[in-house]
């Protein structure tokens, strides 16, 4: 009798180079996807495909705006990278991004009438911590009570946003605002200073890179990447070299959270420059796609979230002129994301037909 | 005949190990027959084989004189084979109804089952609560619900796997009553142990395998517990020389009733272990696997420290409450038994996997940052010494044979000169040259003043290396004996549970 339901069978040596050739293969298959699903909307999938991905970025405005998205997604994926090489599944970073940008926002309004250097540092401060505390209370439900940090990270994110809307509506309403839903502006000292006159693209962009650098040499050079590899690939092994492990979740989550934080905090004191309802579009969950499309290395995140980066831009640009639903960007992450847990699947296992 | 199975030399061998060497034996039918041997004898392979979980290589097995030829566990029921595994396979968050009617082969309607649930209750003295989800359960309760499963499809041999490890006493003796009932109605039970009590008590014949191959298949008349335990082990030939000159009377390292209840079946409870070490002298824990080993290595080596009662004592501090990094700052180094995933990570490099155990004369990290410089001199240094064959300290823990991996952990423990080495079963899977070479080191280092604790199942070598030696059953640690003075057979006696020695 033959059997259909194929055995999935480990490789015993999965080979190193198709390892590097995933995400490339997974971008290209999500392309075809792309491209047959286009030709089946009516669309010619060479112009749909143009407009998507060439078209955003053909002027400097367009790379800009490509930076000005990207960098939030690679703060926050790098954070994440903490935890997920940790074996930490932390999916609240959007709760996170959210508790900065009120923590950090807060020290806006506060401050809305004064002027000095240190305002924005502040808030940047404000907003690491504000991130930090909503990461660690996973960590501590994690620790304390052995609750899954997959379903108390995401409720968390639910109710940032929740207390994000209650203090743009209640409390932190601006007096002259008409009643909208939005904060008064931060002073022109809290606002993340421009790089180049006529963009958008802000401070943001350079703190970022830093703190990629900065992670860069934590994973590669310190005594607690190492911990944080070790007990990612072996929590017994890390039990047995005598590390605090309580201390590694606590710390994970924590560098996740402020990472996040400074990403939202980059958010309301960028463009915006006050607090309201949508101060993200899905960032904080957009950006594990990026942490795993990068494969979780610094230099990995940077080129993936300027990937995921693109298809932002290229759903907005495909509704405009070719009134394609924006949603299209989201299936395009999503897309990815199959294409790289799918191509992931298959160098490490294969697929037996038995009979 | 009156034979229900009859084993024709079977063989069955794995890619470093012939597991069954022609092994060839008989059951009797409605007799409750003995498989007795240490760990790695051989014994689950060849249930395995009769379950239909394994194929053998070659040899026959007749079941009630007609050629057996099954391919799974469901054939194997079918053809009236049932077994129950020491570790449990029930859908734990199921009830024990569901589970029940999971592990029916074949289609039954309710009424049936509920009836025939009903007749095996009050048959066996066997009652459960259908309703109850399987983990509310007792280790005991548990075990009825696999027995009953089995008992749903009447089989006509019933194959146990050291059924009574994870039992109380209490929970002993119901599973005796249940064994007795089942012969009285014709079935035929094989009973895999290494209890040598059990075997006494409860079978009527017993077929002893060592290395693989059986030693001797007899009734249980004219059998005591010595000629058993030797049968077991075997006899050990060789005068042991053992160098007692460099031994020194100062104590190094002392545990006193240390006691602790887990609360949970598969780990074994910790009764009231006492026992000290010398400095240069190498003391033995001898015992079959699951005895309260790993339990008791977690213990001495600050993976757990939680613990009822009791007091570690290195040198003059108290050290229970310390966890591992502290113990090695006091110059402790241990080798836990399982390399990959525990003494070592196999998805890194030997380099990084040097930096898991560091001891205080290391010089590996600067405030934090890794010193890469170093590790490399280090790593090198203990690839020499101890004749680690790899490509290179880059290579990866997963790449070494588990010989060559086993040198690269002790290398690196023993290289920091520790003042107490704690190691467990040091040459457990591992190639010849390798063994020796680690016995070697180990006997080099005792001389150098270390005091060296090992657990092994493995008596020619606890017999080769150690000064003095205890065994350690259910939890229990026996009083020590010098080794030149105790013999095989007491030994033996001891692992098997036999307290009167």
């Amino acid at each position: 009798m033959f059997n259909f339901i194929p055995s999935i069978e480990s490789r015993s040596q999965p080979s190193a180079y198709m390892n590097i050739l995933v995400p490339i293969i997974a971008v290209l298959l999500t392309l075809i996807t792309g491209s047959i699903i286009f030709y089946l909307m009516g669309f010619d999938p060479i112009f749909a495909l143009y407009t998507f991905f060439i078209s955003p970025i053909s002027n400097s405005y367009g790379v800009s705006e490509l930076l000005l998205k990207a960098s939030p997604l690679a703060l926050i994926a790098i954070g994440l990278a903490f935890c997920f090489k940790n074996n930490i599944y932390n999916i609240g970073a959007e709760g996170q991004l959210t508790m900065g940008a009120i923590f950090g926002g807060g020290i806006g309004i506060y401050f809305h009438d004064v002027n000095g250097f240190w305002l924005l540092p502040l808030m940047i401060i404000g907003g690491a911590i504000g991130g930090a505390f909503w990461g660690m209370i996973p960590a501590l439900l994690k620790i304390k009570f052995n609750t899954n940090e997959i379903l108390t990270s995401l409720m968390l994110v639910y109710i940032a946003l929740l207390i994000l809307d209650y203090l743009v509506v209640g409390p932190w309403k601006d007096p002259n605002g008409y009643s909208f839903p939005k904060t008064r502006s931060f002073n022109e000292s809290g606002r993340m200073p421009l790089l180049f006159q006529g963009l958008r693209i802000h401070l943001g962009l350079i703190i970022t890179l830093v703190l990629i650098f900065i992670s860069w040499f934590v994973f590669s050079k310190t005594m607690f990447g190492f911990q944080l590899k070790v007990s990612g690939f072996s929590p017994i092994a890390a039990r047995y070299a005598g590390f605090n492990q309580n201390m590694i979740i606590y710390s994970a989550f924590a560098i996740c959270g402020a990472c996040a934080g400074i990403a939202g905090l980059g958010e309301v004191s960028g463009p915006i420059g006050l607090l309201y309802r949508d101060i993200s579009p899905n960032y904080g969950f957009t950006a594990i796609i990026v942490a795993f499309l990068g494969r979780l290395h610094p230099l990995g995140i940077i080129f993936s979230a300027l990937i995921i980066a693109l298809t932002y831009l290229g759903a907005e640009d495909a509704q405009l002129f070719m009134q394609i639903p924006a949603a299209v960007g989201f299936v395009f992450q999503g897309l990815v994301l199959f294409y790289l847990l799918g191509a992931e699947l298959l160098v490490n296992y294969k697929i037996v037909f038995k009979h | 005949m009156n034979e229900i199975l009859k084993i024709n030399s079977i063989t069955k061998s794995f890619p470093r190990v012939i597991a069954n060497k022609d092994v060839s034996f008989s059951i009797k039918k409605n007799s409750v027959h003995a498989l007795l041997g240490e760990n790695g004898a051989g014994k689950s392979t060849l249930v395995k084989i009769l379950y239909g979980l394994l194929r053998q290589d070659s040899g026959e097995i007749f079941f009630n004189e007609n050629l057996l030829n099954i391919s799974s566990p469901s054939d194997a029921r079918k053809k009236g084979i049932g077994m129950v595994f020491q570790h449990f396979s029930l859908f734990e968050s199921l009830t024990v109804r569901e589970n029940l009617i999971l592990g029916i082969d074949e289609k039954i309607s309710y009424s049936l089952l509920k009836n025939k649930l009903n007749d095996i209750s009050s048959r066996y003295q066997l009652t459960l609560d259908l309703d109850a989800p399987i983990t509310t359960l007792s280790a005991g309760e548990k075990q009825r619900v696999e027995i009953v499963r089995i008992l749903l499809q009447d089989p006509q041999l019933l194959i146990m796997d050291e059924p009574t490890s994870v039992l109380t006493p209490q929970e002993v003796t119901n599973l005796f009553k249940t064994l007795d009932a089942l012969i009285k109605e014709g079935r035929t039970i094989l009973y895999i142990t290494h209890k040598l009590e059990e075997v006494i008590n409860l079978c009527d014949e017993v077929t002893i395998m060592r290395n693989g191959e059986v030693i001797d298949s007899c009734s249980i008349e004219n059998q005591s517990a010595e000629t058993l335990a030797t049968k077991m082990l075997g006899e050990r030939l060789g005068e042991i020389k053992t160098d007692y000159s460099h031994i020194s009377e100062k104590i190094n390292f002392k545990v006193q009733n240390l006691s602790v209840e887990f609360n949970d079946p598969f780990l074994t409870d910790l009764k009231k272990i006492n026992f000290d070490v010398k400095e240069g002298e190498i003391f033995g824990i001898a015992g079959v696997a699951g005895n309260g080993q790993s339990e008791l290595m977690d213990f001495l080596t600050g993976e757990n420290i939680s613990f009822d009662s009791g007091s570690i004592v290195f040198g003059n501090t108290n050290i229970e409450k310390f966890n591992p990094k502290k113990r090695r700052d006091l110059s402790i180094a241990f080798v836990p038994e399982n390399r990959l995933g525990h003494s070592a990570v196999p998805e890194l490099s030997l380099s990084e996997n040097i930096l898991l155990s560091q001891f205080p004369n290391n010089n590996f990290i600067n405030n934090g940052i890794i010193n890469n410089q170093n590790i490399e001199t280090h790593v090198n240094q203990v690839i020499n010494d101890f004749n680690v064959v790899t490509p290179g300290s880059d290579a990866k823990a997963s790449s070494l044979s588990g010989g060559n991996l086993q040198k690269f952990v002790i290398g690196r423990e023993i290289s920091s000169n520790p003042k107490l080495l704690i190691i467990s079963h040091p040459t457990w899977g591992i190639d010849a040259g390798a063994e020796f070479a680690i016995r070697e080191s180990l006997i080099r280092l005792s001389k150098k003043g270390t005091s060296i604790i090992v657990i092994s199942q493995d008596l020619d070598e606890l017999f080769e290396i150690t000064h003095r030696i205890s065994v350690i059953f259910e939890g229990y640690l026996s009083s020590s004996y010098k080794t030149k003075d105790v013999n095989l057979e007491k030994i033996g006696l001891l692992m098997g549970g036999h307290k009167n020695v």
